[in-house]
């Protein structure tokens, strides 16, 4: 297991501080930020190739801060152009093995089955210049697989790919993880976090802000950054009032002029509220529901999503709200259609400024 | 069936100006070699390249060059390596006192060495005792080529380790390779063509030495300074085919280790 507890760095263009979480054998942990939080550099922390001014990084209780990256056994993958654009596939791949301490023919056996491994035994003699990027992304992960790592340590693996590349290195990514292989994943892309973590942390700010299962996250996020980067698209900033009795967890959010009924224990204060557009019911006509958040509005905006259309509805505020293919033909709305929208005062979330 | 031509190329006044300059220039350099190898029958060059104060100059100053490319290249691409990736105190100074040769007159220079290795001088002394010579020896002449050369050498090798992304090495380090094996593995095989463009400029530099090379050593005589002994004894026909067989020979040898250094094709790609 890798424990991280209390890392910092000073860097001149940004401060990490504070960095805490543990990664269990066998995790897919994924850590999920904007650019230049600081993503990489904990990476190259984890794999010893710069060195934190503060904190702790343990592998099974035994402290590795400030081991050698030659002992370390953290296999780092960058995100491109990190092959050996003077080596073959075959010696990128023999690099880690330290060829001429090895027999010949056990090498070419071994470097043929990490090949075969990542589907790319067809390619060992060509140069990393003529290959794709995921056929790259591939070959780099043959290469580090060499090594035996306890923990690969994937740098944006995905981001530079085209969506079919994009989606076979993902289908490999889940199977090396099957085969127990632990893997820390930096990314900014919060689908990638959803289609392979197994634990995802939120880094904003140079520090690990959230961690936990990935609809842990996405359902209750700890700060309006985390719901906005996690794609929560319905987050405003306005005043709570707690329920007068004290007693009751019912309080009133004021945005706008709207008010939304919540379900809160927080004191009266500025905050958002963030809730999911999956969370938002839509109407042609006001119903009688039991939700006490209901409010009319005007359709501004339809965009096709996975499973049927977004639109955006301007209520006061402009709220985006997903809707199945089967409803949107049952509506049959259209951009400027008049409707009502309703929200479920629990699925709200207020999150404190 | 011009007009549509022209209409095609789109000939843009301010690059045929601009080529026009381009040519000038490239006339500036040509025209003098030109004119000194068209002004040398072919009589003139075989008598002039079996003379052996000729040949004996050429030689020597040919591996003088390249002893002192040699000796301090062993020294200066591991601390152009340095140069290129490590940050510490007063590094602008260093890389500064690195230039210095370039731009201070090569006699200065000449009378600054001398001022360390002659006779009456511990370095002088302690390599005398050991029957060796700097001074009027061709260890004082290597010693002359190389101070106002290396900046070549460890300018070029610094700017080809800084174009080797960073990255590689660290890849390399986090497969388990020492720093050595990344250096002569990674760094030194990918920055390869600058550092072979700096032995070569360095080398050209050394050997077409005279201020430096003069005030140390006028003998053994390395081949700038025999041309210059003949303009000064004979004149012009008297130094001219020398000069033209010197920058024959040069061209040769810069040829042949163009040639030996390309890399191959399937590396490039």
């Amino acid at each position: 297991m890798l424990s991280v507890r209390d890392l910092g760095k000073d860097l001149r263009d940004f401060t990490m501080r504070g960095v805490s979480f543990d990664v269990e054998d066998g995790d897919y942990f994924v850590l999920l930020g904007a650019s230049g939080v600081g993503k990489s550099v904990l990476l190259e922390l984890l794999a010893g190739l710069i060195m934190p001014d503060e904190g702790r990084v343990m592998w099974d209780g035994q402290d590795i801060t400030y081991q050698r990256i030659q002992h370390r056994r953290m296999g780092l993958v960058y995100q491109q152009q990190a092959l050996f654009p003077h080596m073959t596939v075959h010696q990128n791949i023999a690099f880690g093995l330290r060829p001429g301490k090895m027999q010949p023919g056990a090498l070419r056996e071994r470097v043929a089955e990490l090949a075969e491994n990542v589907n790319v035994s067809d390619l060992l003699h060509r140069y990393p210049g003529t290959l794709s990027g995921g056929e790259s992304q591939r070959v780099a992960l043959a290469r580090t697989l060499a090594t035996r790592p306890r923990c690969l340590l994937l740098d944006e693996p995905l981001s530079s790919l085209d969506a079919q590349s994009r989606s076979e290195l993902q289908a490999l990514l889940r199977s090396l993880h099957r085969k127990g292989h632990t893997v820390i994943h930096v990314t900014h892309e919060y689908k990638e976090a959803m289609a392979l973590a197994s634990r995802v942390a939120i880094m904003e700010h140079g520090t690990v802000t959230q961690v936990g299962t990935p609809s842990e996250v996405f359902h209750n996020p700890k700060s309006e950054f985390v719901a906005r980067f996690v794609g929560i698209r319905n987050t405003f900033e306005g005043r709570l009032e707690a329920s007068a009795d004290g007693n009751c967890a019912w309080s009133q959010f004021v945005t706008e002029g709207l008010v939304f009924q919540v379900l809160s224990e927080a004191s009266s204060g500025t905050g958002f509220l963030v809730f999911r557009s999956e969370d938002l019911m839509v109407f042609r006509s006001r119903v009688d529901s039991s939700e006490q958040n209901c409010f009319p509005g005007k359709v501004v905006d339809m965009a096709p999503a996975r499973l049927g259309a977004e639109l955006i509805i301007d209520i006061g505020v402009k709220v985006a709200a997903l809707v199945t293919s089967e409803s949107m033909r049952r509506l049959d709305v259209e951009c400027g259609s008049d409707v009502w929208v309703s929200l479920n005062a629990s699925a709200a979330r207020y999150i404190e400024k | 069936m011009t007009q549509a031509f022209i209409r095609k190329v789109r000939i843009e006044p301010l690059y045929l100006l601009f080529t026009f300059f381009g040519g000038l220039v490239l006339l500036f350099i040509i025209a003098p070699l030109a004119g000194m190898l068209l002004q040398t029958s072919f009589t003139e060059l075989t008598e002039t390249a079996i003379e052996t104060e000729v040949r004996d100059s050429i030689w020597l100053t040919l591996w003088t060059s390249m002893a002192a490319t040699l000796i301090l290249g062993v020294l200066s691409v591991p601390f152009a390596y340095l140069l290129a990736r490590k940050s510490f105190p007063f590094k602008r100074l260093v890389l500064a006192l690195v230039d210095i040769p370039i731009v201070i007159p090569h006699s200065a220079a000449g009378i600054a060495i001398l001022g360390i290795i002659s006779r009456d001088t511990p370095l002088g002394s302690a390599a005398e005792s050991m029957g060796f010579h700097f001074v009027g020896g061709a260890a004082g002449i290597m010693f002359a080529m190389a101070f106002v050369s290396i900046p070549f050498l460890i300018n070029a090798a610094r700017d080809g380790f800084a174009a080797v992304p960073e990255r590689l090495e660290k890849a390399a380090f986090s497969l388990g390779a020492s720093p050595a094996r990344v250096f002569f593995a990674v760094s030194v095989p990918l920055a390869w063509r600058a550092i072979i463009s700096g032995f070569v400029l360095m080398w050209a530099r050394g050997l077409s030495e005279f201020g430096a090379v003069v005030v140390v050593a006028y003998h053994p005589i390395v081949t700038p300074v025999l041309i210059y002994e003949r303009f000064g004894a004979f004149g012009l026909p008297s130094a001219r085919p020398i000069s033209v067989v010197f920058i024959g020979v040069c061209l040769v040898f810069f040829i042949v280790i163009r040639l030996l250094a390309r890399e191959p094709k399937d590396a490039e790609r």
